[in-house]
This record gives structure tokens, C-alpha cells and sequence, in this order.
């Protein structure tokens, strides 16, 4: 189909979200229970996931180096540089993007053919405010806050495989945590948070929101999801870094 | 009551109602009966506002519902209750969360009075005891009563009911069908039914609209349905041999209803 | 998993469907894949550039640090993160359904093993076209770094003597032992988890969300074992 087809219809989808919340409370349950699924139930994975990439991170920099004369130091502050600039908001939005992002495309495709979507429609509630708008605002809460998460047990992750695996002593990785800090990085991480947890829940609902058929198509609908939000968020992250950090 | 003019609906180029005109009265159980493809599914949907019809006008009680704003329709959406074809009941909520949901959605009660309302609909609908349980560990007639129960905890004018019969054992159907049919006389709400089943036609059109290739191609009650000469209403409803042998034998004088 | 080396009932049907999958992963991954790399790389030159701007490292060390770090990291490791989204919940929603609709049992009946016919050639065409896969990111993704770096302001003669500086050909060893053992960590967990799914609809996409999880996770973990033992 064609992209105006989609562009128009996202755009329908978007400007209905805003409307006044038939009631605060029931808004406010469902907004909390995102928040829960969003955000608490992907701290594990977020976290398991950031160890390694940080261990990683620290083992290959200073294999990468081996050949130069870099001070040993060096591993820690780059760690702890690439950590906030790029592995934290990118890597976790792309394991965002595979299990929030499929998780919510499946959700409200299963609502959508079991007609509870139309159910809600029937009883004159405001579906994209309650089901999609809730979702958008718990992951544009939760996601920056997993990412500050997945900064910190990075550089953990870091500092544990350059002192079990010899490369330097814990306090060189200290010094090098301290070298050279760029305020503006945070900002920069916080950015790409909002922006990435932006894209991949407005995706995720498009897809899962409008689907029709049956068991596949919500299979196709939630894998769409998950492909186009992990290109977006790469292509966002390219054009963020190219604005932010000229 | 609910009136319904020359109602056309197309999708693309492809006519799914080619002009519909009919009313359905309050207290009475309306039925709309037909092959699949004959455009039921879409006749209601364009009654509850799901889809836009193409043109043509649909009034409640004398307001016209096809013209008004969002807002205006949701004002008439809280008087309307539907039960879909596979219960629609929201599987992340239990069976007594369901029904609560538009009480919470849209009422001023108190939580006592709530609890109250949906102990109250939970029993007309004779389903005690399972307000905990989760759409998924509850069996299909259980799924429908609950989605009854939903339908009319906010005492609505209209009733829609998709197929309440489809999946359904005949006897658990017919239950289901008494409960609709007793619940529409005890509130005289206008209740619109989308059927193939021929026992609930017998069992209880008052009012019957046979839909046929996007046209009305007769309406009457469930008496004046073995009377018709119309051809192909009669190879509707005799569409076994059985049926049609058995009918031959009994000559018009079939015994109908209760 | 252990029956799917029993012996093919058919090998030229299973020919056919190892053809068929190898097209389904490869390429129907081929753009997301590639659109990826291409960014990731003008990202990495990006954020180097931009790093080392603080310090004293000389420009040309930017080609060799995005040579280095699509080769040995980013080109098999996001890709196999990509991948385990898309080829991962692909995989769990496509035998799921199969599953809810009985069309495993009717094979089985049929006196065809399920699990050699639907779940060993999706392996074995993951462990044989992901590898070209990752190589085609790794390419891309210096050349996106190419791209960046010339509109950063760095001379593209620059960044070419940074990508012929040190090259050790021991690093495409790493990326292609990382992608063969990404893509049977995808291609199997998916199965695992699409094959076992009880229930209906909501299960399937659980089922395709669990895929992707596990997937990914170990993914990130044997990044970690791969980069303790080979480097």
C-alpha cells in the first residue's frame, strides 16, 4: 500500500490520542501498569544485557589497543564514554524495540481481532488515548531511566572484566573513569532515550493497532515492529549525533 | 427505537449495502438473519458507528446518529451495550474487572455500589462464583454470560448482540437466548440480534429482517416466516433436505415457537 | 531437538524448504541489515571523531577505529541483535501458528517428522546465510563510516590510510566464528519457543516476544565468551 496511506493514517491515530481521559483514575491504573510492564519487568534483561555489552566494551578496547602506546587508563574512560554516548540508549533500544516493541504490537493485535478493541470503541471510550496513550508516556518515563541504568552496570561490567581479565588494576579503570568528562554526554544519552522510547512505541502501537486477520498477521504485525523500530532508531541516532555533536 | 434509511455502505467499489430501509422497535427482539457474505456483520456495525456508512441515516429515538460530532456520539455509545461474536472479554482483567470496567470508565458511583451493580448483573446473567477467574480459564457460555453481564451493567437502551450463538453447544445456545430474549422484556431495551441460527429465529424473532446480496429482502415476525412465498427466504430456512421433507409432510401447519 | 537428525523421509522436499528459508532470512533480511551498518558505521566515526576530539590521536585513526570495531563487534553483534528481532519472532510466530492450527499435528499424523522438516532447515539456512550477511554489514558499515567522516570534515585520503593501518586478519576470523554461532543461537531458541506454544493467539505473540528476548540475550553472552577466548 501506498506510504501516504500509512503516514495518513498514523497521523489520525496520533491526533486522537489527544482527547480528555474519560476518567482520571482508570487512565492513571492503566498508565501505572505499563509503567510496571514497560519499564520494572525489562530491568533484568536491560541490565544482563548491559554487563556484557560494557565487559565487551573493555576486552575488545584493549585488544584494539594493544599495538599503541595508550596509557592503560584509557580503558575506563573508554568504557565509560562509549557506555553513555552510544551502548546504553542505542543497544538497550534495540532490545527495547525486540521485546516492549513486539510485546505491544502482539497485544493490541490480539485486542484488535478478539474485538475487545471495538468492545472499548462501543462503550465510547477513546481506545488511542487509553490503550496507546498510556503506553507512550510509561516507556517515555521508564525507558530514560533504564538507560541511566544500563549506563552505570556498564561501566560495572567494564571495571569487572578489565580486573578479572588482567588488563589493568581496578584503579587505572578508576582514573580513566574520572579522565576527560563531558557533562553534555548525559544530555546526549537522555536525548536519544526520549527520542528512541518515542519511536519504538508509536511504531509498535501503528502496527499492532491496525491490524486485521488473524494469528499471522499479528506475528507479521509485531516483527514489523520490531524491524522498523530498530531502523528508525539507528537512522535517529545517526542524525542525532551528527546535530549534537558538531 | 431505531430507524434506519436507504443505509448504503461500499468498501472501495465493491457495494456491501445497497440501500437499507427498516426499524427496530423497543421490547422487542429484533433479528437480522441471512447467508455469511449477505452484509450482517457490516448492517451492524454501520448501526454502532464502527464503520461510516457510505450514505443514508440511522436515528435513535429521533436523533440522527450519523451525522453528529465524536463527542456526540460517545453520548449515545454509553446508552448502547454489544455483545461480539467471540465475547470480547479483556483478557488481562478478571471476570468481575471486566464488568466493572465502564462503571469505572464512566459512572459516579461509590466502589460499594459498583461491587453491588456487578454482583447484581453477574447473577441475572446466572453466573456466581466466578468473578475471579480470568476470561481464559472460563468456558465459552461463561465468556457470553460475562459479556452480557457487561453489556448491561450501565442499564443501556440498546442491546447488540453479534452471533450469540456461534460456538455454542445447541442447548447452552438456547439459554443464552432466553437470557437476551427475558433481559430485553424486563428493561424494554431495543435489542438487535445478528443471527444464522434457525433455532434462535424461531425460538425468538419478533421482529425478523432478512438480509440477501446487500438488499432487505423481507421482514416480518417469526409467524409470518413459513407463510412467505419468497423464494429465496425459503431456501434460506429450509436449507437441508430434511427440513424441506419434513415440511412437505407437515404442510404449513408447523407448530412455531412457545 | 534430538529427533530433528532422524532421517529425512524426502530429501529433495527438504532441499526445497532449505532453499525456501534461505531466502526467507537472507533476503528479507537484506535491507534491514544493511540500512543498519550503513548508520551504526557513520555513527561509530561520528562518536570517535568526537570522542578523540578531546585528545591527541591523529585523524587517520578513525578509518582503522570503525574498520576494527565493525569487524570484531558491531557488524556480528547488532546485526545478530536485528536479526534475533526479526528473524527470531519470524521464526517463533510462523511455527506458532502453525502449532494453534494443527498443521504440525497433520504432519505428524502424515508420518512427516515436524521437527526435522520445519525446524532443521531453518537452522541450517541461518548458520549458512547470516555469515555472508554479517560481512556484507561489515562492509557497509565502513563505508557509512566513510561517508560520516568526510562530512565531519576528515579527508577521505585520511580515513582510507586508517582502514589499510594494522590490518590483522585474524579479526574476520572472530566476526565470522561470532555469526555462526549467533545465527544457531537465533534460528534455535526461535524454533524452541514457536514449536512448544500452547494456547492461541496471545501465546504466539508471547511465544515471539520470548524469542527475541532469550535470543538477544544470548547473543550479548556469547559476545562476551567469544571476546574472552579469541582475544
Amino acid at each position: 500500500m501506498n506510504p501516504f496511506y500509512h503516514v495518513g493514517r498514523f497521523t489520525v491515530m496520533v491526533g486522537r490520542i489527544f482527547n480528555k481521559p474519560e476518567s482520571s483514575t482508570m487512565y492513571w491504573k492503566e498508565l501505572l501498569r505499563q509503567m510496571n510492564q514497560i519499564g520494572v519487568e525489562s530491568v533484568p534483561i536491560i541490565a544482563m544485557v548491559a554487563m556484557f555489552i560494557g565487559a565487551v566494551t573493555a576486552i575488545q578496547f584493549a585488544y584494539q589497543i594493544q599495538d599503541f602506546l595508550v596509557p592503560l587508563y584509557y580503558v575506563g574512560f573508554i568504557v565509560r564514554d562509549s557506555m553513555i554516548i552510544e551502548m546504553a540508549p542505542t543497544v538497550s533500544c534495540m532490545i527495547l524495540a525486540g521485546k516492549v516493541g513486539s510485546n505491544i504490537a502482539s497485544e493490541l493485535g490480539n485486542m484488535r481481532i478478539t474485538s475487545q478493541i471495538d468492545a472499548m470503541e462501543i462503550m465510547g471510550i477513546n481506545t488511542p488515548g487509553y490503550l496507546l496513550g498510556t503506553k507512550i508516556i510509561a516507556a517515555l518515563i521508564t525507558i530514560p531511566a533504564l538507560i541511566v541504568v544500563a549506563a552505570f552496570v556498564g561501566i560495572i561490567g567494564g571495571m569487572l572484566a578489565t580486573v578479572l581479565s588482567d588488563i589493568s588494576t581496578l584503579q587505572e579503570y578508576e582514573r580513566g573513569l574520572r579522565a576527560f568528562f563531558v557533562p553534555f554526554n548525559v544530555r546526549l544519552m537522555l536525548t536519544k532515550g526520549v527520542v528512541f522510547s518515542l519511536l519504538l512505541t508509536t511504531v509498535s502501537c501503528y502496527q499492532g493497532y491496525h491490524v486485521e486477520g488473524g494469528a499471522i498477521e499479528i506475528g507479521q504485525a509485531s516483527t514489523r515492529a520490531v524491524v522498523l523500530s530498530n531502523i528508525l532508531i539507528l537512522i535517529a541516532d545517526y542524525f542525532i549525533a551528527f546535530t549534537l555533536l558538531k | 427505537m431505531i430507524e434506519v434509511k436507504d443505509l448504503k455502505k461500499s468498501f472501495d467499489d465493491k457495494a456491501i449495502l445497497k440501500g437499507i430501509s427498516t426499524s427496530f422497535e423497543a421490547g422487542k427482539t429484533n433479528l437480522i438473519i441471512g447467508t455469511s457474505g449477505s452484509g450482517k456483520t457490516v448492517f451492524v456495525k454501520c448501526l454502532v458507528g464502527l464503520l461510516t456508512p457510505t450514505s443514508g441515516s440511522i436515528s435513535y429515538d429521533g436523533i440522527e446518529f450519523t451525522s453528529l460530532s465524536q463527542r456526540e456520539k460517545k453520548e449515545i455509545r454509553t446508552k448502547i451495550g454489544m455483545l461480539f461474536q467471540g465475547s470480547a472479554l479483556f483478557d488481562s482483567m478478571t471476570v468481575e474487572e471486566n464488568v466493572m470496567f465502564p462503571l469505572n470508565m464512566f459512572s459516579k458511583m461509590t466502589s460499594k455500589e459498583k461491587v453491588e451493580r456487578v454482583n447484581f448483573c453477574l447473577e441475572r446473567v446466572n453466573l456466581v462464583g466466578a468473578n475471579k477467574k480470568y476470561p481464559a480459564e472460563i468456558s465459552g457460555g461463561m465468556m457470553k454470560r460475562v459479556g452480557i453481564a457487561r453489556a448491561i451493567v450501565l442499564n443501556p437502551k440498546y442491546l447488540f448482540c453479534d452471533e450469540p450463538n456461534s460456538g455454542l453447544d445447541p442447548k447452552t445456545a438456547l439459554v443464552i437466548d432466553e437470557l437476551l430474549s427475558d433481559i430485553t422484556h424486563e428493561y424494554n431495551m431495543t435489542t438487535i440480534i445478528n443471527t444464522h441460527d434457525m433455532n434462535s429465529v424461531m425460538g425468538m424473532g419478533e421482529k425478523i429482517v432478512f438480509l440477501h446480496q446487500g438488499y432487505k429482502e423481507w421482514e416480518g415476525n417469526r409467524h409470518e416466516l413459513l407463510e412467505s412465498d419468497n423464494e429465496t427466504l425459503y431456501d434460506f430456512i429450509f436449507a437441508s433436505e430434511f427440513l424441506k421433507e419434513l415440511r412437505k409432510g407437515a404442510g404449513k401447519s408447523i407448530k412455531l415457537g412457545k | 531437538m534430538r529427533d530433528m537428525l532422524a532421517r529425512p523421509e524426502n530429501l529433495y522436499m527438504y532441499w526445497k524448504e532449505l532453499l525456501r528459508q534461505m531466502n526467507g532470512i537472507g533476503v528479507g533480511s537484506l535491507i534491514i541489515v544493511g540500512v543498519i551498518s550503513l548508520f551504526v558505521g557513520a555513527v561509530t566515526a561520528l562518536q570517535f571523531a568526537y570522542q578523540m576530539g578531546t585528545t591527541f590521536f591523529p585523524d587517520y585513526l578513525i578509518g582503522f577505529i570503525v574498520r576494527d570495531t565493525m569487524i570484531i563487534e558491531l557488524a556480528p553483534t547488532l546485526s545478530g541483535l536485528v536479526l534475533a528481532g526479526k528473524v527470531g519472532s519470524n521464526m517463533a510466530s510462523e511455527l506458532g501458528t502453525m502449532r494453534i492450527s494443527e498443521q504440525i499435528d497433520a504432519l505428524e499424523i502424515m508420518g512427516v517428522n515436524p521437527n526435522g522438516y520445519l525446524v532443521m532447515p531453518k537452522i541450517i539456512a541461518a548458520i549458512f546465510i547470516v555469515p555472508p550477511l554479517i560481512v556484507l554489514a561489515a562492509m557497509l558499515g565502513i563505508y557509512g563510516g566513510y561517508w560520516a567522516a568526510e562530512n565531519y570534515g576528515i579527508s577521505p585520503a585520511n580515513y582510507q590510510k586508517g582502514l589499510l593501518y594494522l590490518f590483522d586478519p585474524f579479526n574476520v576470523v572472530i566476526m565470522t566464528v561470532k555469526s555462526v554461532i549467533f545465527a544457531f543461537l537465533i534460528a534455535s531458541v526461535a524454533c524452541y519457543q514457536g514449536f512448544y506454544v500452547k494456547g492461541g493467539a496471545l501465546d504466539i505473540g508471547r511465544a515471539s516476544t520470548r524469542a527475541v528476548v532469550y535470543g538477544s540475550i544470548l547473543v550479548i553472552f556469547f559476545d562476551y565468551i567469544v571476546a574472552l577466548v579469541l582475544t
